[in-house]
């Protein structure tokens, strides 16, 4: 695009008497941003019709140096064919650093290195022009899996106006439900057992003119990306898809585990609440007088399933209540170690009560389940009661057992391998693979794995607190009890939001924008592949497994899976991978417009890679809090610390900066990366710098990397005062003036 | 792209129901009571089990909206009355004076000048703030608030002095307006359960007896006592807290249902008491422990403290002594006998109570009889209003809530 630079200073907010505008305007006239424009209140209606009148006289790259980029962001945008670029002389100058005369030469050079940065950050970028596919995008919906969850989530979609395809490896659609009697109560007033209402939902499905439903059919192949996946099936055919919801359910937890410590497999009559279910279901429950459920028969248990599997509670308060009805009289015991009756569902646990059911709390050990002659005796701590009790001439004995997510667990080497001496680096993947299932659900054609990447305990989820629908791989969506144990009510609410989240991946697709967390981000790498030299680094560390490899290795990038995040563009060596408004060579350049001072003024400089979804509003806060740093610190906002590339050191420390640091977001098992693992590579890669600091003759202390998030705030101050210090004590770098 | 949905409540099933049905393509307008969006979490020092800041959620949420044309918010805004039927739907929403136009840049100078202050609704009333001021630090939208109690005053005129921008408006006289949507999903959210309304329990007769949520406040950098916990009657560290948990739930005479996440609220706050004060004890009284699914992992790391305690009794009586510390008595359930215990910082673990049964929606809409709001076409319940939830459930439940929207307005 042909830029028209135009460049705005606000006075307010306490910028005005604290900086020298004529200079100002002098270095963005020096700059190639022209005549700098000064006003009052850039934010208020005037000093916007002063841009807009700009904008309309055909200026589309502004600088605008006012306050923080995070604020008045509706009033400083000016439509999508308007480059702005916001340099932060509120936050990150007047506000942060001292104020009076005595201040002012050093606040002043901070205001106009900002104004450089931004400058060269404009010049350096261009409009983003959106990723399109070769052929249209696909907007049919695969939905994998025919349960509870598998059958909403087509039933969602479809009624939304998505053409669906529902695959189900058994030969008939309904999966757990298929196999139960009732539902415990489910609405109001949550006293009565209520029909399981699948004969119903196969009827929609089925009669659903969207939904094409494969039974008896397994994925054998996915490959592609969001708006252009190819499903082949076990059956033979082939579908094209534009995103996938993984809904296959859960497994019982192996009861043939629980032979030592329950006698599971010693009785026709110790079962399982699974085969409990089948038992009703088949209307095999007479004769029954004396019943006892174990609950956490092998959840919450570090030798089985350590995780509460959520359900198990409520089923046994439905199958207890299968035993009353049946038997009004017969006797029934509960023996758990909490009743987990969440929200209405307590209604449940007094509805039980009510009928007869006899609680029993026990303690960490197990009840001792003896025979006698086709009648058990089960021997339990009570611990409400402090005493030991046992439960004599019982005919049937339930194992509540939990669940197990259908999905294959993967164990990633840890990130330290990359890089690393290569037979150590082998050693440890293969360690990890051996720890991975090697069965597969989507058989992904990806060059980092057929899986979906899992967290703990084969969950395939990588933010389960505020974004739960996300995997780690784009437009693949996992709902239900394959996401986290839950039930049947929960898994219809997170079929149906998964259902949102797969049209949402197929409308980006089609319009050629990111989705979460930079949605509607319309920039995508690019790879300027004849300086490829094949090194994988891109394939193997990209967060989200979006590029794949061809047999010579060299990148083969599907930019529909890709979340913008630049982590390829710091992996690669030969600084290869750019995006049209982020780039290698951008943020070198803006290091280098940065003006370092000679030794002698005793003025150092140091530059601050900072995250900026988590870092950079915790510095804006803590300088809205008042609190003050050093004013030879420059920070550069970034997609993510993961985009950092070590050219970017060099940069800096040839052209004398003095120091490094690197603020990214909390790494490690409990990560806030919204990247997953950006953070942990900048720190990965960091530790492997010091070989090019030894080629500079400089010291390692000049680079750091600290974990800054919303919880570090009122941290900020002492770090930097303190890293000031390091490098005031390792002395200048030799570098400058070269 | 169709009609417009409207969210009521700016909370996580809101701002997520809101935002996944932008990002679908749809207009959405998202009416918030409060000056900010965010809700419940924004007050929240962490969240379980991974004690992470909830802005680092919210702040990617809020540039979602930020970045979003499609999404129009209104705060200090609630929904006066909805007419018509699915799909086409007339709701008159009624937004409150705030007094500051969007010219503020929240520079802060009508808080430095105004002297009266009013009780913080965002610390829970633990505080006072400036009746001129900006909700909490990270406030979206970032603009300040004058208290009514000022407005009509010279304590206002003083705030409208100090601003620059002329951005103090106090002829503000609010707005009534008319939404036309499809559809409406009402994410309304919860309110702490009046810990006053247990009578056994003496709430208010004590400074140092504190409620779940306050106790966030407390932990909170932004709170009163910057993220220091201290007992509020003396600013002295404690020694001993305790947690009484279902204060006020599980309990037929009050709320007769579980709230779901006041046990895993406790076993955080445990942890923010072990962290800062590694000499203090910690006693959770409980009926249950209900750490659902992975949270059990949480579970299992607190009780691996050995200064964290877990006495299974429902506490009958808290008093105040002289001492300004508080005495619990319960029964031990094993030898019937009754106890007594002293601690000197008492937190009641009290529930969440839905929205709906305080101010039902103003229109035919069925609830349960704890005030939850049924599944209905149209008039789309989301969140804690339809059941006592967690942030990943309201948010699951949200975006829910989006697609049910969708499916009424699409193509219309």
């Amino acid at each position: 695009m042909a830029k028209k630079y135009a460049c705005y200073l606000c006075k307010g907010c306490g910028i005005g008497e604290a900086l020298d505008f004529d200079n100002l305007q002098e270095v963005a006239s020096e700059s190639g941003m022209g005549e700098a424009k000064a006003h009052e209140a850039l934010c208020s209606p005037e000093g916007l019709a002063l841009i807009k009148a700009d904008v309309d006289g055909g200026a589309n790259a502004l600088l605008i140096g006012a306050c923080s980029a995070r604020v008045k962001t509706d009033e400083f945008t000016f439509g999508k064919e308007v480059l702005v670029e916001r340099a932060s002389l509120r936050e990150q100058t007047v506000y942060c650093t001292e104020a009076g005369e005595e201040a002012a030469a050093d606040r002043q050079m901070l205001a106009a290195d900002y104004l450089r940065i931004s400058a060269t950050k404009l010049q350096k970028m261009e409009l983003p022009v959106p990723f399109q596919l070769e052929q249209p995008a696909e907007k049919a919906i695969l939905v994998v899996g025919g349960g509870v969850a598998g059958l909403n989530a087509a039933l969602a979609a479809a009624k939304a106006g998505a053409k669906v395809y529902l695959v189900e490896k058994e030969d008939a659609l309904g999966g757990f439900l298929g196999k139960m009697a009732k539902l415990g109560p489910q609405s109001p007033p949550y006293q009565e057992l209520q029909d399981t209402g699948l004969e119903d939902l196969v009827g929609q499905v089925q009669g659903n003119g969207n939904i094409e439903v494969f039974i008896g059919n397994t994925v054998a192949k996915t490959e592609g990306a969001p708006g252009n996946f190819t499903v082949s099936l076990s059956g033979g055919q082939s579908l094209r898809a534009g995103a996938v919801i993984q809904a296959t359910g859960w497994t019982p937890y192996p009861p043939e585990k629980l032979a030592d410590e329950l006698a599971y497999g010693s009785s026709p009559n110790i079962i399982t609440n699974v085969q409990m279910e089948e038992r009703a279901k088949a209307g095999d429950l007479g004769g029954l007088n004396a019943v006892a459920f174990i609950q956490c028969a092998g959840s919450r248990d570090a030798n089985h399933l350590p995780y509460c599997s959520a359900v198990c509670c409520l089923v046994s308060l439905k199958q207890a209540m299968y035993v009353k009805q049946a038997n009004p009289e017969a006797a029934v015991y509960v023996i758990y170690k909490d009743i987990r009756t969440p929200g209405q569902s307590e209604e449940v646990y007094r509805q039980a009560q009510r009928e007869g059911v006899i609680f029993i709390r026990r303690g960490e050990e197990y009840p001792k389940i003896s025979d006698h002659g086709g009648k058990f005796t089960v021997e339990t701590a009570d611990v409400t009661l402090n005493d030991t009790v046992a439960i004599e001439e019982l005919d049937l004995v339930v194992l509540a057992t939990g669940m197990k997510p259908n999905n294959p667990k993967v164990v990633e080497p840890p990130l330290v391998a990359l890089g690393m001496d290569q037979e150590e680096a082998k050693r440890l993947t293969a360690e990890a693979k051996a720890q991975s299932d090697d069965w597969s659900v989507l058989n992904l054609a990806y060059r980092q794995g057929k899986n979906l990447p899992t967290l703990k305990y084969a969950y395939p989820d990588s933010h389960f607190i505020c974004f739960p629908y996300e995997t780690r791989r784009t437009g693949i969506y996992a709902a239900g009890t394959v996401r986290r144990p839950m039930r049947v009510t929960q898994a219809i609410e997170d079929a149906t939001g998964a259902a949102l989240k797969a049209i949402q991946a197929t409308t980006a697709a089609a319009a050629g924008f990111a989705v979460h967390p930079r949605s509607g981000d319309e920039s995508f790498p690019e790879f300027f592949m004849q300086r490829c030299t094949q090194c994988k680094r891109c394939t193997e560390e990209c967060p989200f497994g979006a590029i794949n490899e061809d047999e010579k290795a060299n990148p083969l990038p599907n930019p529909t899976r890709c979340r913008r995040c630049g982590v390829c563009m710091g992996a690669c060596p030969e600084r290869i991978i750019s995006f049209k408004n982020y780039s290698v060579d951008m943020i070198g350049a803006m290091i280098k417009s940065i003006e370092v001072p000679e030794e002698d003024e005793e003025k150092p400089r140091v530059i601050v890679l900072a995250c900026e979804n988590d870092a950079l509003p915790a510095i804006d806060m803590a300088a809205k809090a008042g609190a003050k740093w050093s004013p030879f610190i420059r920070f550069l906002p970034l997609r993510c610390l993961g985009s950092v590339n070590l050219v970017w050191i060099a940069d800096a420390l040839s052209s004398g900066i003095d120091g490094i640091l690197l603020f990214g977001c909390k790494r490690g098992d409990d990560y806030q990366c919204h990247f997953i693992k950006g953070s942990e590579l900048a720190n990965v890669r960091m530790s492997k710098i010091s070989e090019t600091l030894d080629r500079l003759v400089l010291e390692s202390d000049r680079v750091r990397v600290e974990e800054i998030g919303f919880g570090e705030v009122d941290k900020i101050p002492g770090i930097i005062a303190e890293f000031m210090e390091t490098i005031e004590s390792v002395g200048p770098n030799p570098y400058k003036g070269f | 792209m169709g009609q417009a949905i409207l969210v009521v409540g700016g909370g996580m099933s809101g701002v997520s129901a809101a935002l996944e049905a932008a990002e679908a393509g749809y207009n959405v307008v998202l009416v918030e009571k409060n000056p900010y969006l965010g809700g419940r979490v924004a007050q929240l020092h962490q969240y379980f089990p991974k004690l992470c800041p909830p802005y680092c959620g919210l702040e990617i949420n809020f540039k979602r909206i930020k970045n979003n044309p499609r999404i129009q918010v209104l705060t200090m805004a609630e929904v006066t009355g909805i007419e018509g039927a699915p799909g086409a739907y007339k709701v008159a929403v009624k937004q409150a004076p705030r007094y500051v136009n969007d010219k503020c840049t929240a520079c802060g100078l009508c808080g430095q000048a105004v002297e009266a202050t009013v009780s913080n609704p965002f610390n829970y009333g633990l505080d006072q703030i400036k009746a001129a001021y900006l909700p909490h630090e990270m406030a979206f939208p970032y603009r300040f608030v004058i208290d009514p109690s000022i407005a009509g005053g010279p304590e206002g005129e003083k705030a409208k002095a100090a601003c620059p921008y002329g951005a103090v408006d106090l002829e503000d006289q609010g707005a009534e307006l008319t939404v036309e949507a499809g559809a409406v999903i009402w994410a309304a959210g919860w309110t702490p359960y009046d810990a006053s309304k247990v009578e056994y329990y003496n709430f208010g007769a004590s400074p140092n007896l504190i409620t779940n949520v306050q106790m966030e406040r407390l932990a909170a950098k932004g709170g009163p006592t910057s993220g220091k916990i201290q007992r509020p009657g003396d600013g002295k560290e404690p020694k001993k807290v305790a947690f009484i948990q279902c204060a006020g739930s599980r309990d037929v005479n009050h709320l007769p249902f579980c709230s779901t996440i006041c046990c895993l609220a406790s076993l955080k706050q445990a942890t923010y008491v072990r962290a800062q004060l590694p000499e203090a004890e910690v006693t959770i009284y409980f009926i249950d422990i209900r750490a659902m699914d992975r949270n059990e992992d949480f579970y299992t790391k607190v009780k691996a403290d050995e200064k964290v305690k877990f006495v299974k009794s429902k506490i009958g009586l808290i008093q105040p002594n002289e001492a300004g510390n508080l005495v619990l008595e319960g029964e031990n359930t094993a030898s019937g006998e009754r106890f007594k215990a002293e601690h000197d910082l008492v937190v009641l673990a009290t529930g969440m109570q839905p929205n709906t049964a305080l101010n039902k929606i103003p229109a035919e809409v069925a609830y349960d009889e704890y005030g939850f709001v049924q599944a209905a076409e149209g008039i789309i319940g989301a969140g804690t209003v339809r059941r006592p939830s967690e942030v990943h459930v309201s948010v699951q439940d949200g975006t829910a809530a989006a697609l049910k929207a969708i499916q009424l307005v699409a193509g219309r």
